[in-house]
């Protein structure tokens, strides 16, 4: 199978990803929209961490920090350590079981969510109520689902993984 | 990439990893760096703002279809309704441009007796709001002209009841504009009633800003109109601005307690207007601040 057609899942979920993460929410469930993003690049930096790893995060941040009109390079800073982590580990998160992988993704996304409040602080930008962790807990909750709906993507018999 | 040889399945060590991690890392905290002191970066964001244009497109698409939708299956009785209240509307609108014209007339004639310039009427033009949510935590929009169409940094947007933000980062085909309910917002304001100058701040509730630099013996109530006074520069002067619904005097501290309601309705505009004002003042003309 050549590269290009190998990226072109992943390329697909990226951008699918962006999507919802832009998506207009109703008032009272937008602060519960997970992190698209990260939770994919978390899933792609452990199955596939040499095509998609810290580089891809940096560029899915900046392109998120444009969107978002945050400060440029925040999300990048965020989702480049958490890919990191990821990456360094990912042999081992590949052999955990789905709920020690999803204590992980807590772990992950809490972390992420923290780069971004801490770097907040640290620009003055005011500091949020307490729903602004509210991604985490959904992000968690939805992992299971999330991985093996992109576990099928993965594997699929054509695939010829 | 550094690490494109051998396949997924091998178990060795990424090469490289560590190394460029900090790279990036220390490119990012460059560029917040920047983008945090400076504006250079604006040309950056601007080009990948364009790259994630057709994204928006996409995302706007199915709530745009829907609009559509529900304006093409409207009951012939609805548009009659709506048809009839339009044109009431309409005539009540012209007999009051009549007594404006009237008055423009006559404001150009004491202004010309007070030697005064005569103010320009201000250029604008209809934007519409993309369906796109840029940052929650923040009261920000996303519309759709940019700096293809002439919009500025710092550019007013008002809707047809008052004031409802000013441009914060233009892109070429979309800009991202903050509203005056941010709680980073602050805009010059006047009592329409006196005059009585002041700020309007932003307190991150859509339907309520504070006016936090009044006097407890300053002569305001609830039920006057703020308009802007052009004053911060940004925004051309005279747009209302909000009613002040509840004025508190505390006898114990130094400021009132004042809150008002923002006349544009902020959180349900689909069509804002960008407002191009007259350019600024020349020094030489200062003659409105010496006669009075």
């Amino acid at each position: 199978m050549s590269r290009a057609e190998r990226r072109l899942p992943v390329l697909i979920t990226l951008l699918v990803g962006l999507m919802l993460s832009i998506m207009p929410l109703p008032d009272s469930a937008e602060p519960f929209r997970p992190d698209w993003l990260a939770l994919l690049l978390i899933f792609w930096a452990m199955q596939l961490p040499r095509s998609w790893s810290v580089g891809t995060a940096w560029i899915v941040g900046v392109v998120l920090d444009v969107s978002y009109g945050t400060l440029l390079g925040q999300h990048a800073v965020a989702l480049c350590v958490i890919v990191f982590i990821t990456v360094r580990f990912h042999l081992l998160m590949r052999v955990f079981p789905l709920s020690q992988l999803t204590l992980t993704v807590f772990a992950l996304l809490a972390l992420y969510q923290f780069i971004l409040f801490w770097i907040n602080g640290v620009a003055g930008v005011t500091a949020p109520s307490i729903t602004y962790w509210a991604p985490v807990i959904t992000g968690t909750l939805l992992w299971p689902f999330f991985h093996m709906f992109l576990s099928g993507i993965r594997f699929r018999p054509s695939s010829g993984a | 990439m550094v690490a494109s040889r051998g396949n997924n399945s091998s178990p060795a060590r990424i090469p490289a990893l560590g190394l460029r991690v900090i790279v990036l890392i220390l490119v990012s905290i460059v560029l917040m760096y920047l983008d945090h002191r400076q504006n250079h970066l604006d040309g950056i964001r601007r080009g990948i703002g364009a790259a994630v244009y057709p994204v928006r497109l996409l995302v706007d698409a199915p709530v745009r279809f829907w609009a559509w939708l529900g304006e093409s299956t409207t009951s012939r009785n609805e548009l009659e309704l709506e048809l009839g209240r339009l044109q009431a509307e309409r005539l009540l609108t012209n007999a009051r441009l009549q007594r404006l014209t009237a008055l423009e007339a006559e404001n150009a004639r004491l202004r010309a007796l007070l030697e005064a310039r005569t103010r320009v009427r201000d250029e604008v033009r209809v934007a519409e709001i993309m369906a796109v949510d840029a940052n929650p935590y923040e009261h920000n929009l996303v519309i759709d002209i940019g700096t293809r169409d002439g919009v500025y940094d710092g550019q007013a947007i008002v809707d047809a009841n008052g004031v409802v933000g000013q441009v914060i980062e233009t892109g070429i085909m979309t800009s991202q504009a903050v509203l005056i309910s941010d709680a980073d917002h602050a805009l010059p304001v006047e009592v329409n009633r006196n005059g009585l100058r002041t700020i309007a701040v932003g307190t991150g509730e859509i339907d309520r800003l504070d006016l936090p630099f009044l006097p407890n013996n300053a002569d305001i109530r609830a039920g006057d109109l703020l308009v802007t006074s052009g004053l911060g520069g940004a925004f051309p002067s005279g747009y209302p601005v909000a009613v002040v619904d509840s004025v508190t005097r505390m006898p114990s501290e130094p400021f009132a307690d004042v809150s008002a309601t923002p006349s544009a309705a902020l959180d349900q505009v689909r069509e804002v207007m960008l407002v191009w004002s007259a350019p600024p003042v020349a020094p030489e003309d200062d003659v409105e601040e010496d006669s009075e």
